[in-house]
């Protein structure tokens, strides 16, 4: 005999819910609104001249081979950075868990470089990195590499994904160490009890129980290398050298505030945001399938 | 302890508010991007003028870098509060110029005012950057620099160098022997690849940047810096990076400790760098004119400036244009135009403060801060020198520094490259003609 409650004010639920729904209506969609309109307005940067364009600003978009190129910038840079701090995060996870005398310390550093703000951590390994003068620099100057980010662009591109990879390990260390710690540790005895090693451990227990946050970060992986990073690339590189490290939202941010092209910019982040809202489609559909709750 | 001063501050403020009578003082916003000595600079001018008259009060903020400043004014335009004064670098003039309305000419409010003000009194090339074709001044010069080339004297010395360099081929040479003499990482450099090496460099030469006097007599400009010129000088920094004897120092400033740690001893770059120099610099160095090429008929022409102008913003009060009128005709004054000169090592912007610091004979003790006056002094201005306005010009800097990256990499040929930039400026500017009304 079950006893189960019914509500039956038909107003509460949403009552329950309003506070969510305003904060999304207020920080999301009216801005992402806001967002589209701007995109078929041609203005000028103090607003005073405004009119409606239609569908140019994408046209004009389109039509530049930079665009293109930024798009293609994108895919290798956001692939490079969220497969590294999923894999570095994890891998220093794995390592604070164990019992170390050390281990809170080690937890404690490990969180300090999500407290950076991106434009700081970009300065800290621009200067790090600086041909002529940065600590880092120097000694691989030393050892006969020409290190010269200014002009390589293979160099200045490691550097922006090591300088995002850096800021976002934290985040991941964080939510892979509390899942690690779910793990209930009787599963990982039993297994190491029939005689399976650490590295088998990890693999077939380990990391499908884990797979859950894992899912998680690659869906917030993907939205922080796609959103978020313009700051550090805008203080690392500066999009340079020769465009090779401006990917789609920091040209968002160079169009909209440096070239104060707010249509243009516009019409950039809505393409943005489609393909952000399909990565995350693609992964939920998809992707989820193999996790396991 | 923070604490207590903001308290002591509290205190002190509710005394003031008490303690001033009831007619009310009129406030004068002005946002600013000055840091360090030069914020202190503005402070004690806004406490100077505050403590010279009753009637007006200028407050000014520090808002970040020049690009932040100039877009948290554009915001607050938009917001409807914007502030009365806003620094604004000397690229973003166009953009300024072009928002009919959101500002007010600075002839326009010295008349209005009942100011004195004689056009004739500042320095033609430095006011010739602010103002219209028929010479009616836009906005008020502030803070102005030029490019120098700055001079590691003792490692020009040891490089076994007599002379100053003074045309491209001799820096090259220059570069060529230092490099030999253990600079192997960089003979030569600058800071602000676009602004040294095709605005500066186009003036300089008397070639143009763009038609209609580089944009200065109308937005229907079309770029020119794709000349034969233009693409030699290029070609000649592209052969001499690949060992080293030009190395590429980036779109901004953030490379110039390579001249103060000593790395590069030849480093072109504002001459507003002076304080940073004389504060990090361990060996004798002094500042000469930018080479040129001998072979072009009438180089050196004369430089142009950088550095940034005061704006005067729209829409505000009658009274209140009174008082950044009279606040402006303050800032005119000869002795205290001169005394701003000397500490900050930025440009005197009257004829008569120039003069003042030549008679007092500040030049013999500091001839490095003559450079860039000789150089804007140099000629009478020509269309090809009298500055430049371009529409976007702040993103323009990228895109132009962008294609010199492209062929210092070796991606693209010198032609290639600078082809590409006035063709992709080109687009820019048509966009922008489009908005601009």
């Amino acid at each position: 005999m079950e006893k189960s409650t019914v509500f039956n004010n038909r107003l509460l639920p949403y009552l329950l819910l309003l506070p969510q729904l305003v904060v999304t209506v207020v920080f999301f969609y009216w801005p992402a609104s806001q967002a589209i309109w701007q995109s078929f307005l041609r203005e000028d940067a103090f607003g005073l001249v405004s009119e409606y364009v239609g569908l140019e600003n994408y046209q004009a978009l389109f039509a530049q081979p930079e665009y293109y190129r930024s798009m293609l910038t994108t895919v290798v840079f956001s692939t490079l950075v969220a497969a590294l701090s999923l894999s570095i995060a994890l891998l220093f996870a794995t390592q604070a868990d164990k019992n170390l005398k050390a281990a809170p310390a080690y937890k404690t550093l490990m969180i300090w470089p999500y407290a950076v703000a991106p434009a700081v951590a970009g300065v800290l390994w621009f200067f790090m990195f600086q041909p002529s003068l940065g600590m880092l620099a120097r000694p691989l100057r030393g050892m006969g590499l020409d290190w010269n980010p200014l002009l390589n662009e293979n160099h200045a591109m490691m550097l922006v994904v090591m300088a995002s990879v850096w800021k976002q390990i934290s985040y991941n260390f964080l939510f892979f160490l509390a899942g690690l710690q779910s793990i209930p540790r009787s599963v990982i005895e039993a297994g190491a009890i029939d005689g399976a090693g650490p590295m088998r451990r990890f693999w077939t227990i380990i990391f499908p129980l884990l797979s859950p946050t894992t899912f998680f970060l690659l869906v917030v992986n993907v939205v922080y290398v796609f959103f978020d990073t313009f700051g550090i690339i805008d203080a690392v590189t500066g999009g340079g050298p020769a465009g090779a490290t401006t990917t789609m939202v920091y040209k968002v941010y160079a169009d909209g505030r440096l070239g104060g092209d707010l249509g243009g910019s516009a019409a950039q982040s809505v393409v943005l945001m489609v393909i952000v809202i399909a990565l995350t489609a693609i992964q939920f559909r998809y992707v989820e399938r193999k996790v396991q709750y | 302890m923070a604490f207590r001063q903001i308290g002591a501050a509290a205190a002190v403020s509710a005394a003031l508010a008490l303690a001033t009578p009831a007619y009310a003082v009129t406030e004068i916003q002005w946002w600013h991007a000055m840091t360090g000595g030069n914020n202190d600079i503005v402070n004690k001018l806004a406490e100077e003028f505050n403590a010279s008259q009753s009637d007006y009060k200028v407050v000014p903020s520090y808002k970040g870098s020049y690009p932040d400043t100039m877009n948290a004014g554009i915001a607050a335009f938009r917001a409807g509060n914007a502030p009365h004064i806003m620094q604004v670098f000397e690229v973003g003039t166009a953009t300024m110029m072009s928002a009919t309305g959101a500002i007010k000419p600075v002839y326009q409010l010295m008349k209005d005012a009942g100011e004195p003000f004689d056009p004739k009194a500042y320095l033609p090339t430095i006011t010739g950057y602010y103002s219209t074709s028929k010479g009616d001044m836009l906005s008020f010069p502030f803070n102005s620099s030029s490019t120098v080339m700055w001079i590691n004297k003792d490692e020009l010395k040891k490089a076994g160098i007599t002379e100053i360099p003074k045309t491209w081929p001799e820096v090259f040479d220059a570069a060529k022997k230092l490099k030999a003499a253990g600079h192997a990482t960089c003979g030569f450099s600058n800071a602000w690849a676009s602004w040294v090496h095709i605005e500066q460099f186009s003036a300089w030469h008397n070639v143009p940047i763009g038609t209609k006097a580089n944009g200065l007599d109308g937005f229907d400009t079309e770029l020119k810096f794709n000349s034969p010129l233009h693409v030699k000088h290029l070609q000649n920094l592209v052969d001499l990076q690949k060992d080293k004897t030009y190395d590429y120092g980036g779109r901004t400033s953030t490379n110039e400790a390579r001249f103060g740690s000593g790395e590069c001893a030849i480093f072109l770059t504002s001459s507003g760098y002076y304080a940073t120099a004389k504060g990090t610099a361990k060996f004798d160095f002094t500042s000469a004119p930018m080479p040129y090429y001998p072979d072009v008929a009438g180089a050196p022409q004369n430089s142009i400036i950088g550095g940034a102008s005061l704006w005067v913003m729209g829409g505000k009060k009658p009274d209140e244009y009174k008082g950044v009128a009279k606040f402006f005709t303050f800032l005119s004054d000869t002795n205290r135009q001169a005394k701003l000169h000397q500490e900050s090592g930025y440009l005197p912007i009257t004829k008569a403060a120039y003069e003042k610091s030549i008679k007092d004979g500040f030049y013999e003790k500091n001839p490095t801060l003559q450079t860039p006056l000789k150089e804007l002094t140099n000629k009478e201005p020509t269309e090809n020198s009298r500055g430049l306005r371009f529409g976007n010009m702040v993103q323009m800097r990228d895109l132009w520094s962008e294609e010199i990256e492209a062929a210092l990499a070796g991606k693209k040929s010198a032609k290639e490259a600078l082809d590409a930039a006035v063709s992709r400026g080109n687009a820019m500017l048509r966009a922008f003609e489009k908005t601009a009304k």
